[in-house]
């Protein structure tokens, strides 16, 4: 990844996050530090690897993008706003009535949004699924899930990791965001989560959540005869140091609070 | 005699030559994959053994990328264990995906009380946009199943598990979603049955008759949407009514034609149904007797009925 992209791509991750704080903040409800931990993920699939046609949502030859980690869909409209998927104006109606912008992603409201998510661990196997699906297109369209540690708390997602005919799919790739919030074993290493998806066959990689250059790096290091999982590690609240202190201090925001976090956000999010 | 199990299959084949956007799931059932069509057919089907959760994300994943799918399972599994999936992945996007629910209701026999799913009818009903149908024979579960590949929502097909007689003529084609059909006209009393019970309701119309009251029969093979203005008419003629279903009596096909006649022309309606609780392990013809599900119960409920109604 060249310096110029990847310093565009930062300069979006910051205005992603300002978005993100001010959607949570006029809608007085959402999850700002979940949010927050998805964002640079979320900035470099949509900025350097997914194949997408913004001005055509719908194009069939698209790779798929199941965003299953649902409480942080707010970075995920930022991000499909910043990519002109929908005008940014769209942002300040999140979670009001008849909003395109649901709580959680809806693929019926919301343009770019492959498929919804808001029920836990899902997303896996809908992308089995897709990836069975598009296997054979030409050009073979690739399927990526975005998880996080709720999600993967769901029997329904191990359902699809030792499914004999879902680990042979190489266009499929789960991205799990692992900001420790939830699941034990985070912090250890090795980092116990690898070994559960190595035990079935699946293909793992890691790399640090926040760094483009790393995750560019650790996707391309593997291989495509079998599914994948990047683990990416996360810091849950990323770039506003009290929401990383105490991540779980994020659901409701005042109008002082939403300032707060701004200013903060400002001061030291780079 | 003829399975619906073969119903399925024999849909499926049918249906594969002329629609190649058809994809074909299984949840270790053997309806599709490990039979005639999965050797036809290898590549457009998949057994995912016992993981309904699973197939059903699975199907409505595959639904999203344009196919349209057929997903079959135990219904206990299917309705009960996936019952989110399918409300959230399947019937809130409104996808193409048709599930097949096989060993339901006391037809699951020997296998006892965790298969002999009562309650499908009523769960699934209440999934907006959803048709269900209960077939009553190889014939009109055939030509359902064929019907639900032209349908943009999902589906749910109940097939029980023991073979049965025929009901309609081999190749009879005339089925729809949204339709019943009379197979006996009558004019003092209307008898509403689905699935197994419809076998039962024409033996009652027939007991009815030598006592000179004259039932007419409806085949409610469409569930959700409800062949709601073949029914009322027929009430109108009648007015009264008796229901017969293998299923609990809340959610199913009693509850949806007494709220019909509730709201449209209130006469009274007489439920034959499963009303003592869960099921347990038993031949088919034991277990019909013993929650009377039987010929008997339904002439005893329309007598009941008749007597009702106003003069």
């Amino acid at each position: 990844m060249d310096a110029v992209l990847l310093e565009e791509l930062a300069n979006r991750a910051m205005n992603v996050r300002r978005d993100v704080v001010s959607m949570i903040g006029v809608a007085r409800s959402g999850y700002v530090a979940s949010s927050l931990s998805a964002a640079d993920v979320l900035v470099w699939l949509y900025g350097a690897v997914l194949s997408i046609r913004p001005e055509e949502p719908l194009w069939e030859g698209r790779d798929r993008f199941v965003f299953d980690k649902a409480s942080a869909s707010p970075a995920l409209y930022a991000v499909l706003a910043e990519r002109g998927f929908f005008g940014r104006d769209a942002l300040w109606g999140y979670r009001r009535m008849g909003s395109t912008l649901q709580a959680f992603a809806d693929s019926r409201r919301t343009p770019g949004v492959d498929a919804s998510c808001g029920s836990l661990g899902m997303g896996p196997g809908v992308s089995f699924g897709l990836a069975a699906a598009l296997r054979d297109m030409e050009p073979a369209a690739r399927v990526f899930c975005f998880v996080g540690e709720n999600e993967l708390s769901e029997g329904a997602v191990w359902e699809v990791v030792t499914d004999e005919n879902a680990r042979r799919l190489g266009n499929l790739t789960l991205i799990v965001d692992r900001n420790g919030l939830r699941v034990s074993g985070a912090g250890e290493s090795p980092d116990p989560l690898e070994g559960r998806f190595k035990a079935f066959s699946w293909a793992v990689a890691r790399a640090d959540g926040h760094d483009m250059r790393a995750l560019d790096a650790a996707l391309a290091s593997l291989p495509s005869d079998r599914a994948r999982v990047l683990i990416a590690a996360t810091t849950g609240g990323k770039g506003i140091p009290s929401l990383e202190r105490n991540p779980s201090a994020n659901f409701l925001l005042d109008r002082q609070t939403t300032d707060d976090l701004l200013k903060e956000l400002e001061g030291g999010g780079r | 005699m003829k399975s619906l199990k073969d119903a399925y299959m024999d849909a499926l084949l049918s249906l594969a030559g002329t629609r190649p956007d058809l994809f074909f799931l299984d949840a270790g059932v053997g309806a599709a994959c490990g039979n005639r069509f999965g050797r036809e057919y290898p590549e457009r089907c998949m057994n995912v053994s016992a993981a309904e959760q699973n197939m059903v994300l699975t199907a409505a994943g595959m639904a999203l990328a344009g196919r349209c799918v057929y997903a079959g399972a135990y219904s206990s599994f299917l309705v009960g264990r996936a019952y989110e999936q399918i409300r959230s992945s399947v019937a809130l996007p409104k996808l193409s995906v048709h599930f097949a629910s096989f060993h339901a209701g006391l037809t699951a026999g020997e296998e006892g009380a965790t298969r002999q799913m009562l309650e499908d009818i009523s769960l699934t009903r209440n999934f907006p946009g959803m048709a269900i149908f209960m077939p009553s024979d190889y014939t009109s579960a055939r030509a359902l199943l064929c019907k639900a590949a032209d349908l943009e929502g999902p589906s749910y097909t109940r097939l029980g598990r023991s073979e049965r007689p025929l009901i309609y003529a081999p190749g009879d084609s005339s089925f729809r979603v949204g339709g019943g059909r009379i197979l006996r006209e009558g004019d003092q009393i209307t008898l509403c049955a689905c699935g197994i019970m419809v076998k039962e309701a024409l033996k009652a119309a027939e007991v009815l008759d030598q006592q000179d009251i004259s039932a007419e029969v409806i085949d409610c093979y469409c569930l959700s949407p409800f062949p709601a203005r073949l029914v009322l008419a027929s009430l109108q003629r009648t007015g009264c009514c008796a229901t017969a279903e293998e299923h609990f009596l809340p959610g199913g096909l009693f509850e949806i034609v007494a709220g019909l006649a509730a709201r449209e022309y209130p006469v009274p309606v007489q439920p034959v149904g499963v009303k003592s609780g869960f099921g347990q392990s038993g031949s088919t013809e034991d277990l019909r007797e013993y929650y009377g599900l039987t010929a008997a119960q339904i002439v005893s409920a329309a007598v009941l009925a008749w007597t009702m109604r106003r003069r």
